[in-house]
């Protein structure tokens, strides 16, 4: 095995695209575990921590660019009022110790099906900027970044370079079913983002299908049922979780069944959906 | 491949150091440290944080080489030659060490979490050890050691 390290980002496309089998690594809370456990001989480790530029985030025109070295714990810490959404997923990762090392880009990376950035990431119209040393910079959306169980879009000699969202214009919830607080993979989660300028709701559905997924269908049934000037409907919301819960095609494993995770998520849905409009219609009548 | 890294204070330079393995193994195995302990090998159970640049860190899912011209903080360097810190102290008087085994990993995070809080509540002292796993105590003494400790150190400064 080699050990590559990368002080810049040109050294890094430059590495990947000599070895395209090398595997990047940042907090490692990933690709150590593999290798610890012998899953997983990479040819090569690509270290990124030292890349001074990936741990950087900027906002610029109205919309935030988050370096993928950038940990969980920062991301918590400095970004928690503009993308309350992802700072929730965010304070759901693993341990302290976790969050410390864990990056939102190794999350891409890993493309698990339960990563937990996954799913505000969609709700949010996330984009993901890839880039390799012979073709440049590539915007890729979220929902056209998750392929199949831990594959994503990036072509081997691709890394991630970025994620680009916008502040959370309105309200953002993420609520996640696990068996403790701590140190839990999501059994199932959901992510929902208002877009009141757009009079929409973004969605985001983790761990309960072979990549994250955005619930279109049930998207749909907001942006045409929903009254922006009035309460939620109680049947609206039912009905808005049920959707979500279809929209998915979870398996029954370890942490829990098909059955069970479809019945969660109607309920995560109906409730974030529920806590979202919640906050949304008090800023409205404070503003009235 | 040759890693040159400084542990408590000390600059090392260690060779033959295997390109995927974790700092946790270059501690215990190649510079006889073996304070930080080693059990899940995944992050899950806490028992080998240690301090990487001042950020506590399982040492298990840090391949070796990203300590790479960086500092380390064990287990071995919290007290001050034979002065227990105070967070040690504290876990020795209110009983909060049974097997022991938890114990270092627990001492680095307490530690890391009465810098940054002088004053936890108890949620914040749950929630900074939830990712250090103790199957002995039931966890209550260690509760009762990082209040202590925190009540020390607040009183001291």
């Amino acid at each position: 095995m080699d050990f590559i390290r990368a002080t810049t980002w040109v050294d890094a496309l430059a590495a990947k695209a000599a070895q395209p089998g090398a595997v990047p690594i940042q907090g490692g809370t990933d690709v150590m575990v593999e290798i610890n456990f012998d899953v997983r001989r990479p040819p090569a480790l690509l270290d990124l921590t030292p890349v001074a530029e990936l741990a950087e985030w900027s906002e610029r025109d109205g919309v935030l660019r988050i370096g993928a070295g950038v940990t969980y714990a920062r991301l918590i810490a400095e970004l928690g009022d503009r993308l309350p959404g992802l700072a929730q997923a965010s304070r759901t990762v693993g341990s302290s110790q976790i969050r410390n090392r864990g990056t939102v880009g190794g999350n891409l990376g890993a493309a698990s099906p339960a990563g937990d950035a996954h799913p505000p990431l969609l709700a949010g119209d996330a984009v993901i900027e890839a880039e390799s040393a012979a073709r440049g910079v590539r915007m890729i959306p979220a929902a056209e970044f998750y392929l199949g169980v831990k594959r994503n879009a990036l072509a081997p000699d691709e890394l991630i370079r970025a994620v680009h969202v916008r502040p959370a214009a309105g309200p953002q919830y993420f609520a996640k079913v696990g068996t403790r607080n701590a140190m839990v993979i999501a059994v199932c989660s959901v992510a929902v983002a208002l877009h009141p300028g757009e009079r929409r709701v973004g969605t985001g559905v983790g761990s309960a299908a072979p990549t994250p997924l955005r619930a279109a269908e049930a998207e749909e049934y907001l942006a045409a049922e929903l009254d922006w000037d009035s309460g939620l409907p109680a049947p609206v919301a039912a009905r808005f979780g049920e959707l979500v819960s279809a929209a998915a095609s979870p398996i029954d494993d370890v942490r829990g069944t098909a059955a069970y995770r479809r019945h969660a998520l109607a309920v995560l849905a109906r409730r974030t959906l529920t806590w979202a409009w919640n906050d949304y219609r008090k800023a409205a009548e404070r503003c009235a | 491949m040759r890693l040159n890294v400084t542990v408590n204070g000390r600059a090392e330079a260690v060779d033959d150091v295997w390109e995927g393995e974790s700092l946790l193994y270059v501690l215990r195995e190649r510079l006889g440290l073996p304070g930080s302990k080693n059990a899940c090998e995944q992050g899950e159970c806490g028992s080998c944080t240690v301090y990487l640049d001042g950020v506590p860190v399982c040492a298990c899912l840090v391949a070796a080489g990203q300590a790479e011209g960086r500092a380390v903080r064990t287990v071995e360097g919290l007290a001050e030659g034979d002065r227990l810190d105070p967070v040690q102290e504290a876990f020795v008087e209110a009983g909060a060490v049974q097997c022991g085994f938890c114990t270092p990993g627990l001492l680095v995070q307490a530690h890391d979490l009465i810098e940054r809080n002088p004053r936890p509540s108890d949620a914040e002292i749950r929630e900074a050890l939830a990712g250090n796993l103790c199957r002995c105590t039931g966890y209550e003494k260690i509760l009762d050691a990082v209040r202590l400790a925190a009540a020390r150190k607040a009183g001291a400064a």
